[in-house]
């Protein structure tokens, strides 16, 4: 039914002297015979992609005789919520989670300062060698991150960063590839015709790119943001590389890190796992709409 | 040393690197320079770990490739990933777009409800599946259990190990699902109808329509799988440790023992390299390979 609405009307009256009654209604019987095998196929994954989820919660709750237990307890009872607090206390969570966040806060507003620069000499000035550079930046988004993992962590150790939080922030002062690409392609859509007045009315180009771009760009900008620090709080490799101290361990990390050394205690993996997740799904419900407009700038054509 | 500009396109010249200048700086110092010092080191070896480096020349890739069967373990391990990974990710991707891409109620339901799993930190899907793949108390075995059938060891089980992650790798299909979806949303309508006129039923039409037309966002999604899945790291380095059996120990993984646990950072460089090797050769190859495949609309054939 609905793809015949979509139809032009023009194609609809072409259409009509040749579909005779009898097969009209077949058709749109067929329709809806799909339309209900989609539903029962979309719903059938839906819980499958849901059911990980409910099984994390569900365990953080249980005590241990009935996490071992077949056939599954699926509602724990009674709630034990004593595996937050327990699992927590074995490891240094709030020294964890200030430093994930000082990482992130400061990787947001780094990338977010860096990543705007460059994103606008690609974008809106023009220069010579603009375009090759352009197209470098690019091919390093597919360099494996193996490929320069050693040489960095040798540098940052002449530096004597390691155990510190600095290589998981300050790399970010100097552009992000992926992000100079998503605010380029932004930049790109809006009117030149701003700039050339901003410019004939006196305004530099950092103050164009300050007065006239960045206010149009709040969309691309929280974007960005958003997935720097889901990126940071996301992180697992650089913090396992960089830091080797719980008391400087991201919360990741030291997730991982307690994971490992506590064996079958699965309520307390599971609490702690929840921990982890919440944060990031509950961010991901608020900013729904800049995760969507985040991944129609990022849908790249051709 | 005007490079034959005038002053007004110097002055551009100028302007126009200052603005990139973060970018060039890191590009240089962060991507460059390791580049060109990972290939040094991998000529070399610790004579002791942190001493000055010795000349070997290329025996660091002799032995790699002579003498390190974990090498070539981790390179079967790899490729197999990449090739039933992605190709299976890729698929059900589409097949759950076209799904998706129908003007049925509560779509964006389910959208959200398949996205969510992407942004679940590493470290949380790793660890949660461990617990889902559980032999004995697991979601999946649990759920076996209520049917009668006592379930596989999935992740502790050689045989089913790599099929396992690929298993997981599905519950995180929701980003590459997103790019079809805007894909297939690009698709012009009067294409479908016009094909709907010329009497194609729906199977046709995916064929003769929809994947021609997605053709460019399916190549997309197959470079970006591929070189995500050369790196393939966390999920192993949490989940099994490559065991059982070395059956995980994935090429990264190897990499990783041989820079941070052996302390053989010379031997990991030779590693790294011959790692931007295949995963350049690999693109390369589908690149060209994608010529014939590939469809881009307002270009003659």
């Amino acid at each position: 039914m609905e793809s015949m609405e979509r139809t032009s009307p023009a194609l609809k009256t072409a259409q009509q002297p040749r579909a005779d009654r009898l097969s009209r209604i077949s058709w749109s019987q067929s329709q809806a015979l799909g339309h209900a095998g989609s539903h029962i196929a979309l719903f059938s994954v839906g819980i499958l992609f849901f059911m990980p989820f409910f099984w994390l919660v569900s365990t953080s709750l249980k005590e241990l005789d009935q996490i071992f237990t077949l056939p599954p307890i699926w509602i724990p009872d009674p709630l034990r919520w004593q595996n937050y607090p327990e699992s927590l206390s074995y490891f240094p969570f709030l020294q964890q989670l200030r430093n994930t966040l000082v990482i992130a806060v400061s990787a947001v507003a780094l990338t977010l300062i860096s990543s705007a620069l460059v994103a606008y000499s690609f974008s809106r000035l023009r220069w010579h060698g603009r375009d090759i550079l352009f197209f470098a930046m690019l091919s390093t988004m597919m360099l494996p991150y193996q490929v320069t993992m050693v040489p960095l962590f040798i540098i940052f150790r002449q530096l004597g960063w390691i155990n510190t939080l600095l290589p998981l922030i300050v790399p970010h002062a100097f552009g992000v590839p992926f992000f100079i690409f998503l605010l380029r392609q932004f930049f790109l859509s809006l009117p030149r015709d701003l700039d050339d007045a901003a410019i004939i009315d006196g305004c530099s180009e950092l103050g164009v790119l300050w007065r006239v771009i960045l206010p149009l760009s709040k969309p691309a900008l929280a974007t960005v943001a958003l997935f720097q620090f889901l990126g940071s709080w996301n992180d697992f490799i650089g913090p396992l590389i960089y830091l080797n101290d719980p008391s400087k361990y991201t919360l990741s990390l030291g997730i991982q890190v307690f994971v490992s050394t506590v064996g079958v205690q699965w309520g307390w993996m599971m609490a702690v796992t929840t921990v982890l997740t919440v944060p990031v799904v509950a961010l991901f419900f608020f900013t729904q709409r800049t995760f969507i407009q985040g991944i129609a700038l990022t849908g790249i054509k051709g | 040393m005007t490079l034959g500009l005038s002053r007004q396109e110097l002055r551009r010249l100028r302007v126009g690197l200052l603005f990139a200048l973060p970018w060039i700086i890191g590009f240089l110092s962060f991507t460059v320079y390791p580049i060109i010092a990972s290939f040094y080191y991998s000529l070399n070896v610790y004579t002791t770990f942190g001493q000055p480096l010795q000349w070997v020349g290329l025996s660091n890739y002799v032995k790699l490739l002579g003498q390190d069967d974990l090498f070539w373990i981790s390179l079967y391990n790899t490729i197999y990933m990449v090739v039933f990974g992605v190709s299976f990710h890729i698929v059900l991707a589409i097949v759950l777009g076209l799904l998706l891409n129908q003007n049925l109620r509560g779509v964006s339901i389910y959208r959200t409800v398949y996205y969510l799993p992407t942004i679940v930190p590493i470290v949380a899907t790793s660890v949660l599946w461990m617990w889902v793949f559980n032999p004995e108390f697991g979601l999946i075995n649990s759920a076996l259990s209520l049917l009668g059938i006592h379930g596989p060891g999935w992740l502790t089980d050689p045989v089913l190990s790599k099929p396992s992650m690929i298993l997981m790798g599905i519950w995180t299909i929701g980003g590459t699902l997103v790019i079809f979806l805007a894909g297939l949303q690009d698709i012009p309508q009067h294409l479908f109808d016009a094909a709907m006129i010329d009497g194609a039923g729906a199977l046709q039409r995916v064929r003769n329509v929809t994947l021609p037309m997605l053709s460019p966002v399916i190549f997309f999604n197959v470079i970006i799988g591929v070189i995500g899945g050369f790196q393939i790291f966390a999920q192993a380095f949490i989940m099994t440790n490559g065991g059982p059996l070395d059956t995980t120990l994935f090429y990264a993984l190897y990499l990783y023992r041989n820079a941070f646990e052996y302390f053989k950072m010379p031997y990991a460089s030779a590693m790294a390299w011959i790692l931007f090797l295949v995963v350049m050769i690999t693109t390369l190859i589908i690149f060209r390979s994608s010529a014939r495949l590939v469809y881009y609309e307002g270009e003659e054939r």
